[in-house]
């Protein structure tokens, strides 16, 4: 450890400023987690530990309904995304003599480059053009389009990953086209899959901007209900119901994460 | 080895979505920032330059245009913190990312992990917390007047500080990652011969680290302020409504305002932004390969 | 010993035969037009540096690439219209490109199982092989749990495993250490022996070349320099690129005065005349005598040719030295085998005289 003062690599302090970084990153998190447990009826003054607030929130008809929209919106949005996007990638990556692979890229990229607000007024636009009215509908259609560059970047990466020799092998040893991909390519790029289905439904999830501009149609999603309560009042409920999603997003955050490390 | 007609019907069902629910409807944008308000919202298809008129000028009492920069302030101020913003999240992220770039095994991991995973939690969520801790009775109000530090500090919210803290808090993942990869790419042994060759650590940080990062930090630039000039959030709940950003301004126009020609104007505004960020990168892109070249 | 090979290649069929081939990737001339054949039960080498089209023309053959020009055809059949999963071919790759995720029971089961093999014969073969190649007891590991070696033994394996009409092997030496690959060299020799399938093998380096082939085709430059037996490449290479790509030599630049048949008169640098076979020479102009370093002796005033010269770079390797000896203005390469022990050799400075025989020396045109 005495070479630890002439190592070329290190800075003083930097090790001070990383735990502050960490500190900050973390503390709005465990502030909410923390008040979730708090007796009192005000959301940031502790009143002792309860459990009460876990209690009226699962009770919640309004908060179960927006659940619910936003878990249907999310998995049909996130299947059909990753399906799309998996087809996508492996013409990009794999695909011979592709026209225009640069500007094919982008544009199935294209909902990364423009901030999501503007996203949002291009769907509303075009919902009161063709009349649709059915709210759930266009928030799938809305939330499909946004998630396919999420699901297709971890893709590609897999993809580009991958040698080009396994399949060559599998042609090599008499596996015609289907066979090869089903049994050699799928297998080998399935966490990126995987990675790229979470990464978008987390995504749709978590998605406030479109939902509430699409609003009018009365399907509530999660996000904008919390919104609203935010709206009326800071309440413990509240810092529940915040806890209970900081808790699924880490176990899906855990999962994607452990898939995409794993080679 | 051949798919006949695979590399046509693999890439048509992403192109198609993303033709008729962004490309077409950008274009639809357009064409209503130069219509009508309709009487009772919405809007009609008769040409006006109304909207972009709008952005600057009120009209006054005896229908006479004045220069009015409400909207230009707004602008303005996105435009401020969304820069402001990048800055931060790079000046927070390269120390960082160096930081867990330099560790080993298992712990490297472990960081990497922990960097990314706030980036999973729900945005709103994510927000909302800090007006738990910024509001009046708050977490660093309570704290500090129960300790007789300060009384009576009451709220740190609704100003430009607060959506600064915000804004960083929820993009400055999107800095990290970039700016890890570059510097995780950088081969240890040109650090080391800087340092042979007689350059400090700080002169080794500017004249070797930061030039080779340069790529990831652009990178990582272009990720966190594209959605910063679009926040929505991180302004409504932390701005009070009264500091708006482009984004609220939006919104607005097709929420309670109904003014859908000069929300679609304001978005082409942003739209132009965007592409001016993105037309300036491209180029920097393009005159970095010919001096490579 | 080119009439024995012609004895021995006379009645067999031909397994592979490249038929005006060429190859462009974009403007880049891969390979310019090759044509020759070869033989059933052959082991057969293409051999060249790297960028000479060498793997190029075996993924043509696999069928990952699809010649610009020409035919290849397998067992006298044209295949070029056929994907690679239809070419009763099999490779090993560089890369082994073993699947990671089936076990090594799967992996060399896979092409039995796409060609539709029932089970009970899968199950045999595949034993079989693991057999041959003494993996018995590694059948349910996965290859990420393997050594280079075994990796390199379990591609064979999974590559002969379907009974291919020819066994495509790329560079696949290239990834094991040394003593490993000299063993790979016998194994692989005993494997063509035993299976009597026809092995096509590339590679870079001249001495696995020269270990294992039966035949060898030199390429360089995207055109076929020279096939022949091993000898035959060695000791009558049939050009400049030939001969400095294979071994070691000395070029001299030298006068051709008369030309008879395949012998040639030339005027050395050293000032006598030599008559040697030729390679197109032609008469009264230059070419170069390729003058292998082990065919001079030092200290040989019996032989046909002698001079005298300064001994200037002396290195010692073990089995021989090496010494550049300045003769007149050229500087001439000589190894001499370290086989006695009552001798220490020549020191830099001494001036020592020259031999070889004329009838070791090639004249090449320039």
């Amino acid at each position: 450890m005495g070479g630890a003062k002439t190592d070329v690599k290190r800075y003083p302090g930097l090790g001070l400023f990383v735990v502050l970084f960490f500190f900050y990153l973390y503390l709005p998190i465990a502030v909410v987690v923390f008040f979730s447990f708090n007796a009192s009826k005000l959301a940031s003054i502790w009143g002792g530990f309860s459990m009460r607030w876990y209690e009226s929130a699962l009770q919640n008809d309004a908060l179960l309904d927006a659940v619910k929209t936003s878990l249907t919106v999310a998995t049909v949005a996130s299947l059909v995304a990753t399906t799309v996007a998996l087809m996508a990638a492996l013409v990009l990556v794999r695909g011979k003599g592709v026209k225009f692979r640069k500007t094919s890229e982008t544009i199935v990229n294209l909902p990364l480059f423009l901030p999501e607000v503007v996203l949002a007024v291009a769907v509303l636009l075009l919902f009161s053009n063709i009349g649709l009215q059915q709210g759930v509908t266009k928030l799938i259609i809305a939330h499909t389009t946004f998630c396919i560059p999420f699901a297709f970047l971890p893709i590609r990466a897999r993809l580009q990953g991958m040698t080009l020799d396994l399949e060559e092998a599998a042609q090599d040893l008499y596996a015609g086209p289907w066979t090869t991909f089903r049994k050699v390519t799928l297998p080998t790029i399935a966490p990126g899959v995987f990675a790229g289905a979470m990464l978008a439904f987390v995504i749709s999830m978590d998605d406030f901007i479109t939902s509430v501009m699409l609003n009018a149609g009365g399907a509530t999603t999660l996000p904008v209900y919390i919104f609203s309560l935010i709206r009326s009042g800071v309440s413990p409920e509240l810092n529940a119901i915040s806890t209970l999603i900081i808790l699924v997003s880490l176990v899906l955050a855990s999962i994607a994460l452990a898939l995409q490390r794993r080679s | 080895m051949k798919r006949p007609g695979f590399n046509f019907w693999g890439l048509l069902p992403a192109q198609l979505i993303m033709l008729l629910t962004m490309i077409i409807p950008i274009g639809i944008i357009v064409v209503v920032s130069f219509s009508t308000r309709g009487a009772y919202g919405g809007f009609d298809y008769i040409f006006s330059l109304e909207s972009y008129q709008r952005l600057l000028f009120s009209v006054g009492w005896t229908d006479e245009l004045e220069f009015n920069p409400q909207y230009l302030l707004i602008i303005g101020r996105t435009i401020l913190l969304a820069a402001t913003t990048t800055a931060i999240c790079l000046l927070i992220s390269f120390p960082a990312a160096y930081f867990i770039a330099q560790r080993q095994g298992q712990l490297k991991v472990i960081l990497l992990y922990l960097v990314t995973l706030p980036f999973w939690v729900s945005m709103i969520v994510r927000v909302y917390a800090w007006l738990i801790i910024l509001g009046k009775n708050g977490v660093i109000d309570g704290t500090l007047s129960k300790l007789g530090i300060v009384d009576n500090l009451g709220s740190l919210l609704f100003n430009n500080g607060a959506m600064l803290v915000g804004l960083v808090y929820s993009y400055v993942p999107l800095m990290i990652l970039p700016v890890y990869a570059s510097i995780e790419k950088l081969d240890p042994a040109l650090i080391e011969a800087s340092h042979d060759l007689y350059g400090g650590r700080w002169k080794t940080l500017f004249r070797v680290i930061a030039p080779l990062c340069k790529p990831g930090m652009v990178a990582g630039a272009v990720l966190v302020f594209i959605p910063s000039l679009g926040a929505v959030i991180e302004p409504m709940l932390l701005g009070g409504g009264k500091k708006m950003m482009m984004g609220n301004l939006i919104l607005n126009q097709f929420g309670m305002d109904r003014n859908w020609p000069f929300g679609a104007a304001v978005a082409v505004v942003m739209m132009g932004l965007v592409m001016a960020v993105m037309i300036l990168n491209a180029l920097r892109a393009a005159r970095k390969q010919a001096e490579t070249a | 010993m080119s009439g024995t090979l012609a004895d021995k290649t006379a009645d067999r069929g031909k397994s592979v035969e490249i038929k005006a081939v060429s190859k462009r990737f974009g403007s880049f001339e891969a390979l310019k037009t090759v044509s020759f054949d070869i033989y059933d039960n052959e082991f057969f080498t293409l051999l060249g540096p790297s960028g000479c089209g060498k793997t190029t023309l075996l993924r043509m053959i696999a069928g990952f690439e699809r010649p610009t020009g020409g035919d290849i055809a397998l067992k006298g059949k044209n295949i070029d219209s056929l994907p690679p999963h239809k070419r009763r071919v099999n490779t090993v790759f560089q890369s082994y490109a073993l699947f990671p995720h089936m076990t090594l029971e799967e992996n060399i089961g896979f092409g039995l199982q796409n060609l539709g093999w029932d089970k009970e014969r899968q199950r045999e073969r595949v034993w079989q092989m693991l057999q041959m190649v003494h993996m018995q007891e590694f059948r349910l590991r996965k290859p990420t749990q393997l050594s280079g070696g075994q990796r390199q033994r379990i591609a064979l394996a999974r590559a002969l495993a379907p009974e291919p009409e020819v066994l495509l092997l790329d560079e696949p030496l290239s990834a094991l250490d040394l003593k490993l690959r000299q063993a790979m060299r016998n194994e692989l020799q005993a494997l063509q022996r035993q299976t009597g399938i026809t092995f096509i093998f590339v590679t870079h380096d001249q001495q696995e070349a020269m270990d294992m082939s039966d035949r060898i085709c030199v390429l360089g430059d995207g055109q076929v320099q020279q096939l022949g037996t091993p000898r035959e490449i060695y000791e009558d290479p049939a050009n400049r690129f030939v001969a400095d790509f294979i071994g070691e030599s000395n070029f001299l630049a030298v006068n051709v005065l008369s030309v008879a048949g395949d012998k040639a008169k030339v005027r050395t640098p050293f000032g006598f005349d030599i008559e040697a076979r030729q390679k197109a020479a032609q008469p009264k102009t230059r070419a170069m005598l390729s003058l292998r370093p082990e065919k001079i002796t030092i200290g040989d005033r019996g032989a046909a040719a002698t001079m005298e010269g300064e001994i200037i770079q002396q290195n010692y390797l073990g089995t021989h030295s090496q010494y550049v000896v300045r003769v007149g203005e050229t500087d001439v390469l000589v190894t001499s085998a370290n086989d006695r022990n009552d001798t220490m050799g020549y020191e830099v400075g001494e001036t020592v005289s020259l031999g070889f025989d004329p009838a070791s020396a090639r004249v090449l045109g320039e």
